[in-house]
């Protein structure tokens, strides 16, 4: 977890990524974001994020985004 | 049959008679037959093609399912597997299922592709051809079914989501052809996903007053902004972008203004008309706009014009495209060669321009619409690189929020979009550019007072009609932010209530254009 927001972090330093739980539905990760971030999560767990996980439910905060990771490498 | 024929009204009040009398089990069969005959009247040989690509994305469907059944039927038979050979298994089936999905969007795809872009494709060739004094080769003659675009791309969400286990597949082949067929959006969208208009399209439907009502009250909201709008600034739109010669400088530029309002009305209009034909009839269909002329940048207006389309590329082109292996290791290795701030933006700034370029290649077969497309890609990425500088800026000018600030973004965005579509309006790159260039050389002002104005084959009653017309769209799009403008009307006294309805009812009858030297049926986006 520590991993992902320090990723998340040098994204938008501005936000609070342990508290903020509407990281789309307040538009504030875009598809650029989105795509970053995904390269950056395969870097650091090598798991790859497939297109149709990019749903609001799974980047609308940290927490979700680390339940997918984990769900990714269970299933690997 | 197009939406603005006497026919086609005569068949939309005969099914809606229809379609409550019958029992209720039947509708979407109805429904079904409706759709079938709709398209019908468009030419036989397009049934031929909608049906192959129903049976052929259906068979797939039902295939990809049947895979996924027997994995999770085989690891429940096989419990004691290790985990590698679980593994194996999976990737197995995973393959198979990858090329049926393969098949399917290539099949479908294909004859969409080859039905509109082989001449295109021949006419470059010929290009080449011709610089080395070479025989031509000869174009060939295909139809472009109408629609086709629409339901192949409704289609192939339809199979992708499948193939992504984001639902079941609809087991009934009638009720999966009225999802691809449904004649309100066959021609012109929304391009609807499955999991969003199955939840009322086989729904059995009991007659509702209000949502009937509303329901009508948004196809005359639609007649009213493509017959009396639409229809009628086309004349003058038609007269300048036909004529580059004559109508360049200041024509250019109102041209472009003009085919703004004619381009909103048109499209918006027609998807008033199918939103509220499917509400007559019970059925919800999601919203394609989002008052996308009061956006404060080309990026949101993206996301609030031809929703269902834009949202389409970016779930089924963009993400599967960015995040693609290939894509990660172009990111990978370009990081390694020109450093992290290079690396991140390449495989975004590759998938935005593919986007982009399909986007353009999807509204037409030439390259016009390819310019187009990717123009819209660079200005979403080089103003997503003058971020930092906005920030700078209002950081030190605190203007952000303010009303004219606001409206200055809106101008400004209304401008830029005006800008680009004047390669929609003359159809030739050359030619555009010639045109965007003359608005800034030969601003000759006095056009817009010396009386030229009425030589576009639009008189004085005409303007008229329009102004009046453009206050109303944004007197409507100002209400409707607070909510729905149906509903508002709805709590209001009888005799304005009925005022509104019999005035707009008589708008439409009276001041709508009929053929005044064009083809008034023909929606912009039909031709899609």
């Amino acid at each position: 977890m520590e991993e992902l927001l320090e990723i998340l972090e040098e994204l938008h330093p501005e936000v609070d990524f342990n508290t903020n739980k509407s990281l789309i539905d307040d538009k504030i990760l875009d598809s650029f974001d989105i795509i970053t971030l995904i390269a950056d999560i395969n870097d650091a767990y090598d798991v790859a994020i497939p297109a149709h996980e990019i749903i609001p439910e799974n980047f609308n905060s940290a927490e979700a985004l680390y339940g997918l990771i984990e769900r990714l490498l269970d299933e690997d | 049959m197009l939406f603005t024929s006497y026919e086609f009204i005569f068949f939309l009040c005969l099914l809606i008679g229809l379609y409550y009398i019958i029992p209720k089990r039947f509708q979407w069969q109805l429904l079904l037959i409706s759709s079938f005959v709709f398209y019908y009247f468009s030419g036989w040989s397009n049934l031929l093609y909608i049906s192959v690509t129903i049976v052929s994305t259906y068979f797939v469907s039902i295939k990809l399912n049947g895979l996924t059944k027997k994995q999770k039927a085989y690891l429940k038979e096989n419990r004691d597997l290790s985990r590698e050979e679980k593994k194996v298994y999976k990737e197995k089936i995973k393959s198979k299922r990858w090329g049926w999905l393969l098949l399917c969007l290539i099949f479908n795809l294909g004859i969409l592709a080859v039905i509109k872009y082989t001449n295109f494709a021949l006419s470059n060739i010929n290009s080449i051809l011709t610089l080395f004094k070479m025989n031509e080769i000869s174009y060939v003659n295909l139809l472009l079914p109408m629609g086709i675009s629409f339901y192949t791309f409704q289609s192939m969400s339809y199979i992708i989501d499948v193939y992504r286990e984001k639902y079941e597949p609809e087991r009934n082949i009638g009720k999966m052809a009225l999802f691809v067929s449904f004649f309100p959006q066959l021609i012109q969208g929304p391009i609807s996903r499955f999991d969003d208009l199955s939840k009322t399209l086989y729904k059995e439907h009991s007659f509702n007053a209000k949502t009937f009502s509303f329901g009508f009250q948004r196809v005359l909201w639609g007649y009213f902004k493509k017959m009396v709008i639409a229809d009628r600034i086309i004349t003058a739109v038609l007269t300048i972008t036909k004529n580059p010669d004559t109508y360049d400088g200041i024509y250019v530029f109102i041209g472009m203004l003009f085919y703004a309002l004619q381009l909103y009305a048109d499209f918006t209009g027609g998807i008033d008309i199918t939103i509220g034909i499917a509400q007559m009839l019970g059925i919800e269909v999601k919203e394609n706009f989002i008052r996308p002329y009061f956006s404060k940048s080309i990026t949101e207006y993206w996301r609030r014009w031809h929703i269902s389309m834009g949202t389409w590329f970016k779930d089924y082109v963009f993400y599967p495209l960015s995040v693609s292996k290939p894509m990660l290791n172009i990111s990978r290795s370009s990081r390694a060669r020109f450093g992290d701030k290079v690396g991140k933006r390449l495989p975004v700034y590759l998938s935005t321009l593919i986007v982009w370029f399909t986007t353009g290649i999807w509204h037409g077969s030439s390259w016009n619409f390819i310019v187009w497309g990717l123009l819209n890609g660079v200005i979403i990425l080089i103003s997503q690189e003058f971020d930092p500088l906005y920030a700078r800026f209002h950081e030190r000018f605190k203007v952000k929020g303010t009303f004219g600030f606001r409206l200055f973004q809106v101008i400004r965005t209304v401008l830029l979009l005006s800008s680009l579509r004047i390669l929609d309006c003359y159809r030739d790159v050359g030619v555009s550019f010639r045109m965007f260039v003359s608005m800034f050389t030969k601003l000759d002002i006095g056009v817009l007072f010396n009386g030229s104005l009425l030589d576009l084959g639009l008189d004085v009653s005409d303007y008229i009609v329009l102004v009046i017309g453009v206050i109303i769209l944004i007197g409507f799009s100002l209400l409707q932010r607070s909510g729905s403008v149906r509903e508002k009307i709805a709590n209001k006294r009888p005799v304005l209530r009925y005022s509104v309805y019999i005035l707009l009812f008589f708008s439409i009858l009276i001041l709508g254009a009929y053929g005044i030297g064009f083809d008034s049926n023909q929606f912009i986006y039909n031709q899609f």
